[in-house]
């Protein structure tokens, strides 16, 4: 079975986000990157997880982006992926236009499965995975949470509300991966010293009109200062959250 | 035509379907449009009109019962298009999030998903939505004919605007064979509210010592009728299912009222709850970074407010 793990690099959890000319872009300078978390811990994880015990079959990891990306498809490798491609894009390619690419280079080299993160920390789009399996016309789902394989089927677990939806479905589908899927894993230093030699193919992109695009960012709301309540008022607070903010 | 599509169990419309029937209704009157509401499950047709909307394509095709993003895109796509739609408003929940971006490609749509407001239409097609984990709003423009709009939840308040509503029999050429998923069971978490569709969550992180003393905590929920949650570090550790972890690797919430006991307010916890619409937090430490963010705040031991809190709430609610 070959696995196709769709990897996005996204601002590192603690960056400052802050914007520049006129609002229009992220100011992307000083600001450290990673590998989306939901793609390195779980999606990537569980891939070579079914792939080890499977003893056959291969693990690609995929990005769309800007061509010196090369770094952190490394580290995808260096946690276990067989091989890598990088399609090289402008950053921050729409979702349709990501999904695209890979959507032609699965079906081109015939992955039985595809796999993405639910979302990136950094637009929350939740769109690649959905867009993936539709333009190779296959099954998609969502926020799965446990994946196991049998042959060419797979047993899924879907968080739907209030609970969660178990499923089965046969190769080849896309499913996009969250929290429960696997055990984040650090890279050895083996693994380090082999994803140097492991293979990295690059790629243009072919893109297309923009379906959509920021116009502006603005900044949330700010909070006015909190109001403190000392212990002997909890009933002040009680009562200035029915009276005063309406929410109880 | 703005096309609205919604979902019903047992008959029964979800909280986000009356949601998105509002948003629907407004953008349509903003856009001088007519607006209609697609179902795939039998639901009633009242009280859809009871939230501004007069038509109603229904599928009534027992084949829809178990949701499948595949075939049900395709049957919404040709309802769609067959009705001459131009905008097509989803909610921006579990089933919801699988079909939008689907949509998006078959109906050659540019898709805003997650969005938190109406569209402004002075110049274009703009609509917001958060980014960054609630760090910050983008607005996007949609630059093609046919739209898509997800709507988060909790982004607008469910308005009734009665009218009579028709009902239209809706047929698809959606067959078994356009199932690509096979539905074994459901695993529910019985009695709870479901953490992403609540309006009041109660929370609780690392400051409660263990997870034998979260009875105070599921009682403030009872009381309220609040949906938990919890931090990441609590459901690591397995104290918490990971179900109810919030932030930005766990779910993402917006309720009305999040209560935050025990929880840091590490930037990453932020991120997934910092745009509820009120924020209290009770915690020891007063230099907790929580509060920076809090609307309410008691600085005090948990152990100690909760029982007192609790108390309070039931003498309000009695
Ligand atoms: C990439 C990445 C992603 C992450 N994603 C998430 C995420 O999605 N969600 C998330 O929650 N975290 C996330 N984290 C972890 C986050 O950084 C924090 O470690 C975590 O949120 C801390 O949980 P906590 O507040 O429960 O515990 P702590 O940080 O240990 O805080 C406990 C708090 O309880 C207070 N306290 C102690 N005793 C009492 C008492 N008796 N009464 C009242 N208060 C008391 C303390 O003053 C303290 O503020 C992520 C981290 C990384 C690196
Ligand atoms: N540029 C990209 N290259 C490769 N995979 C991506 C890219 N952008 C998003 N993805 C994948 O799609 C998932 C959902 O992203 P999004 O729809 O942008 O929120 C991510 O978790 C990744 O697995």
């Amino acid at each position: 079975m070959n696995i196709l793990v769709c990897v996005s690099k996204v601002p590192d959890t603690t960056a400052k986000i802050a914007f520049k000319d006129n609002n229009t872009k992220f100011a992307s300078d000083g600001v450290t990157y990673i590998l989306n978390p939901t793609d390195e811990w779980y999606a990537l994880v569980r891939a070579i997880e079914l792939k080890e015990a499977a003893g056959a079959g291969k693990v690609t990891v995929i990005n769309v982006g800007a061509g010196d990306n090369d770094q952190y498809l490394r580290k995808a490798l260096a946690i276990g992926a067989d091989d890598a491609v990088l399609i090289e894009s402008a950053d921050d390619l729409e979702p349709f236009y990501v999904a695209k690419e890979i959507a032609n280079y699965a079906r081109t080299n015939n992955y039985d499965v595809v796999v993405t993160g639910k979302e990136t920390i950094d637009y929350n789009s939740f769109s690649v995975g959905g867009m993936i399996a539709e333009f190779m016309d296959c099954a998609f789902v969502s926020q799965v949470s446990k994946w196991d394989m049998n042959g060419n089927v797979a047993t899924l677990n879907r968080e739907v509300e209030g609970g969660e939806e178990v499923m089965e479905v046969s190769t080849p589908f896309v499913l996009s991966a969250q929290k429960g899927m696997a055990e984040q894993r650090l890279p050895n230093m083996k693994g380090i010293m082999m994803a140097k030699t492991k293979p990295l193919a690059k790629i243009a992109a072919v893109g297309g009109d923009p379906l959509v695009t920021i116009v502006k960012f603005d900044e949330p709301k700010s909070k006015s200062a909190v109001k403190l309540f000392s212990i002997d008022e909890v009933e002040a607070l009680v009562k200035a959250l029915n009276e005063e903010a309406k929410v109880i | 035509m703005v096309i609205v599509y919604i979902e019903a169990v047992n008959g029964q419309l979800k909280k986000s379907s009356f949601e998105v029937l509002t948003y629907g209704k407004k953008l349509a009157d903003k856009m001088s449009s007519s607006v209609a509401a697609i179902c795939l499950t039998p639901c009633d047709s009242n009280v859809v009109g009871e939230y501004g909307i007069n038509k109603l394509f229904q599928v009534s095709d027992a084949i829809f019962s178990h949701f499948d993003s595949k075939a049900f895109a395709k049957a919404v796509a040709e309802i769609f298009n067959a009705n001459g739609g131009q905008i097509l408003v989803l909610p921006f929940n579990q089933n919801g999030k699988a079909l939008a971006p689907r949509l998006s490609v078959r109906l050659n749509a540019g898709l805003v998903n997650g969005a938190n407001a109406l569209a402004n239409t002075s110049n274009g097609f703009v609509i917001s939505k958060n980014v960054f984990s609630g760090k910050a709003v983008a607005n996007y423009q949609i630059h093609t004919d046919v739209k898509i709009v997800s709507l988060a939840s909790n982004s607008i308040p469910a308005e009734k605007n009665p009218t009579s509503c028709e009902v239209v029999a809706a047929a698809t050429s959606v067959s078994a064979a356009d199932f690509s998923t096979k539905y074994i069971k459901s695993e529910l978490v019985s009695g709870d509210i479901p953490l992403s569709e609540a309006d009041l969550v109660v929370s609780a992180g690392r400051g409660l010592k263990g997870p034998e003393n979260w009875g105070m905590i599921e009682e403030c929920a009872k009381i309220l009728g609040a949906a938990t949650a919890c931090s990441r570090a609590v459901a690591d550790v397995h104290w918490r299912p990971h179900h109810e972890h919030v932030g930005q690797t766990g779910l993402a919430i917006s309720p009305n009222l999040y209560i935050a006991v025990g929880i840091s307010g590490a930037i990453q916890h932020l991120a997934g709850v910092s745009s509820s619409k009120t924020i209290v937090v009770i915690n020891t430490d007063p230099e907790a970074p929580f509060f920076k963010a809090a609307d309410y705040g008691i600085v005090g031991d948990a152990f100690e407010v909760m029982p007192k809190f609790n108390e309070a709430l039931r003498k309000l609610k009695a």
